[in-house]
């Protein structure tokens, strides 16, 4: 626990995490915008607004391994909050087409317009402003993860209890903006965007830039949850999350610390959401659909929870499997290929990528650690790391 | 407080009473620790031993009776374990409960006594005082050349250090401790208690235990607990001599 800033706060791990990232931010656009398309060095646009996404299901990945990872919060229900800051987002985005709607309305979304509505509904106000979208982007997410959590913790409703009302949360999310009276769009959602800050949304510039947004927010996001996870307050967490009853006898504030945490993670989410809509084009109902989120902790436990760099690789790659396999003869049967990993990452590789690599090194430098302890009676394969906090 | 209550004891409890679904784990227990004594509680399976121990915590909430500490200033039955243990109350659990992945070191700097509130521990940096505080529970506990292992690792009875040192941490003025040497070797169970007298020092003990070598080690008062409530009180010789004891309790 003894204090070196910068060396606590990324290790070597995140260092190459980090250098990854930035590479990938400077690459990408380099290879889409300067290299010629007859090059085979080229990357389409397409390709360019697919990492994108990918970067944002990262972001997603990291605030749920902030609270699973590291304090045993398993949220089934994080897809709302990525939807919810997807949905702000997607408010501004309405409200920047302007007259250039089918009906032109200048104040009015197409599809108030076509529900007979004579005027805009207060809770619209205000999305025309980037500024007050970015802030409700954090700002609702967060509040919801405020209420939710304030009742859920003090009551204290953890383990599967906690996730099935996450479950529950995301359900009721999901059939309220279904609904068109709720006004934001029913069934089809928010789309048809056009500008972003005065940026043709569909530019390969403007591409490119939210890529760069997207790789910066991961780094960001990264950063946060290392501070959180390396300070006190994260040897914390790590305690709730192994013994909740010893560290509430020690005198913590067990859901004062959820809490914080938790609401933390649900801004993360929102923002992911917020980069996400304007890559895709489109915010509708089903992200909010109970699968999703579901997923969305696959990717993690793929990853390897509690080790973020784990939870970003794990966005990645089973995302890049399900882009790969929806896309051929295959795709009826992604569903049960997703299934079907999660099993065998349950059974076979229960730290997940990063978890399992990340371990073997621990145990190597201990077991020598030991080893140097104890002398020549030492025995060299002795597991020294407990295994009970990742096979949980 | 709602009424003046004049007693000198450290922890004060009188008719407490608690039942779960009509089984009274507690019958009107009563019984006083002054401060500064060591006490020993022993008992059947089912007693009530570690029911009374969550009263005391704020795990369970009595249905009738008072729990006071401190010279009745604070009544215990109205605030919660992190209160409680805020006033100064430590618990040892039965089965040893340390932080698995974190070191020994990392156990010992959570349970320090220092400001608990999430902004605090945010911005938390070691400082040399509790550098020095964290070595010298690991030389009481005799952990000091394992500060740097995984708690995980431990053995049993080097958990149960541990967690004694983690109460030890939080300086508390009534140690609570469940069973410590369930499970441990003969010279492991000498060795706790000692580190339980050195321990009694400076605070107020009360230790719940099977083992009758190590309380007649300890050499304190004993209770003696039986469904619910006090059976006998005294020496530990006065207590085995005790016919009901030996009745219901040690055997003949």
């Amino acid at each position: 626990m003894r204090a070196f800033p910068l060396t606590r706060l990324i290790d070597r791990a995140g260092v190459v995490f980090l250098v990854l990232l930035g590479a990938f931010a400077i690459a990408i656009p380099v290879l889409n915008l300067l290299v010629p398309a007859s090059s085979s060095f080229h990357v389409t646009t397409y390709l360019v607004t697919l990492f994108g996404k990918y970067l944002c299901y990262a972001l997603l990945a990291l605030s749920i391994d902030l609270i699973w990872g590291f304090a045993g919060i398993l949220s089934l229900g994080h897809g709302a909050f990525f939807a919810l800051g997807g949905y702000a987002m997607g408010m501004y985005l309405m409200r920047q087409i302007g007259t250039r709607g089918v009906y032109g309305d200048p104040i009015l979304p197409d599809f108030m317009v076509f529900l007979n509505w004579k005027a805009l509904p207060v809770y619209w106000y205000g999305f025309q402003h980037f500024a007050y979208a970015a802030l409700m982007v954090l700002l609702v997410p967060g509040l919801l993860a405020f209420v939710f959590g304030w009742f859920a913790f003090r009551s204290r409703v953890t383990g599967v209890y906690l996730s099935i009302i996450t479950q529950a949360m995301t359900y009721a999310l999901l059939l309220g903006f279904f609904r068109n009276d709720f006004g934001f769009g029913g069934n089809n959602g928010l789309t048809d965007f056009k500008d972003i800050l005065g940026f043709n949304v569909r530019a390969e510039t403007t591409r490119n830039a939210l890529l760069v947004m997207s790789c910066l927010a991961v780094a960001i996001g990264f950063i946060i949850c290392r501070a959180i996870v390396t300070s006190k307050f994260g040897k914390v967490l790590v305690a709730v999350r192994d013994a909740e009853a010893r560290t509430r006898f020690l005198g913590y504030r067990v859901e004062n610390y959820k809490l914080f945490v938790f609401v933390l993670s649900a801004c993360m989410a929102g923002v992911a959401g917020a980069l996400y809509v304007p890559q895709v084009g489109i915010i509708n109902p089903s992200e909010f659909s109970p699968g999703n989120s579901i997923e969305a902790v696959i990717w993690v436990a793929v990853g390897g929870r509690g080790t973020l760099t784990g939870a970003v690789l794990g966005a990645i790659l089973v995302n890049y499997a399900k882009t790969y396999f929806t896309s051929g003869f295959l795709a009826p049967y992604w569903l049960f290929m997703l299934g079907g990993l999660f099993v065998a990452v349950t059974l076979l590789l229960p730290r997940g990528i990063v978890g399992t690599l990340k371990w073997g090194m621990a145990n190597r430098a201990a077991a020598k650690a030991v080893a140097a302890e104890e002398g020549a009676d030492a025995d060299p394969k002795a597991e020294v790391v407990p295994q009970t906090a990742a096979a949980e | 407080m709602t009424e003046p209550h004049t007693t000198s004891a450290l922890l004060y409890l009188d008719g407490i009473t608690v039942s779960f679904d009509g089984f009274k784990a507690l019958n009107e227990l009563s019984f006083v620790i002054e401060p500064g004594e060591m006490r020993a509680i022993i008992g059947p399976n089912g007693a009530g031993k570690t029911t009374m121990m969550d009263v005391v915590t704020g795990k369970t909430r009595p249905d009738a009776g008072d729990v006071f500490f401190e010279e009745g200033a604070y009544d215990l039955s109205k605030l919660d374990e992190t209160q409680i243990a805020e006033l100064g109350i430590g618990r040892k659990f039965q089965k040893p409960t340390v932080f698995e992945m974190h070191t020994v070191e990392d156990n010992l700097q959570l349970a320090l006594k220092n400001d608990r509130r999430v902004r605090s521990t945010l911005l938390w940096q070691s400082s040399g005082d509790q550098e020095k505080r964290v070595d010298e529970i690991l030389a009481t506990i005799r952990l000091s050349n394992l500060r740097s292992r995984v708690a995980g690792s431990l053995s049993h009875g080097q958990k149960q250090w541990l967690e004694i040192g983690m109460l030890l941490a939080q300086e508390p003025k009534l140690l609570l401790v469940d069973e410590p040497v369930a499970g441990m070797t003969d010279t492991e169970t000498m060795q706790t208690a000692e580190l339980l007298k050195e321990i009694n020092r400076d605070r107020t003990v009360v230790v719940v235990e099977h083992d009758m070598a190590f309380v007649r080690e300890l050499g304190v008062k004993v209770t003696c607990l039986h469904e619910g409530s006090v059976l006998a009180e005294g020496t530990i010789d006065q207590v085995s001599e005790n016919e009901r004891v030996v009745e219901v309790y040690l055997g003949r």
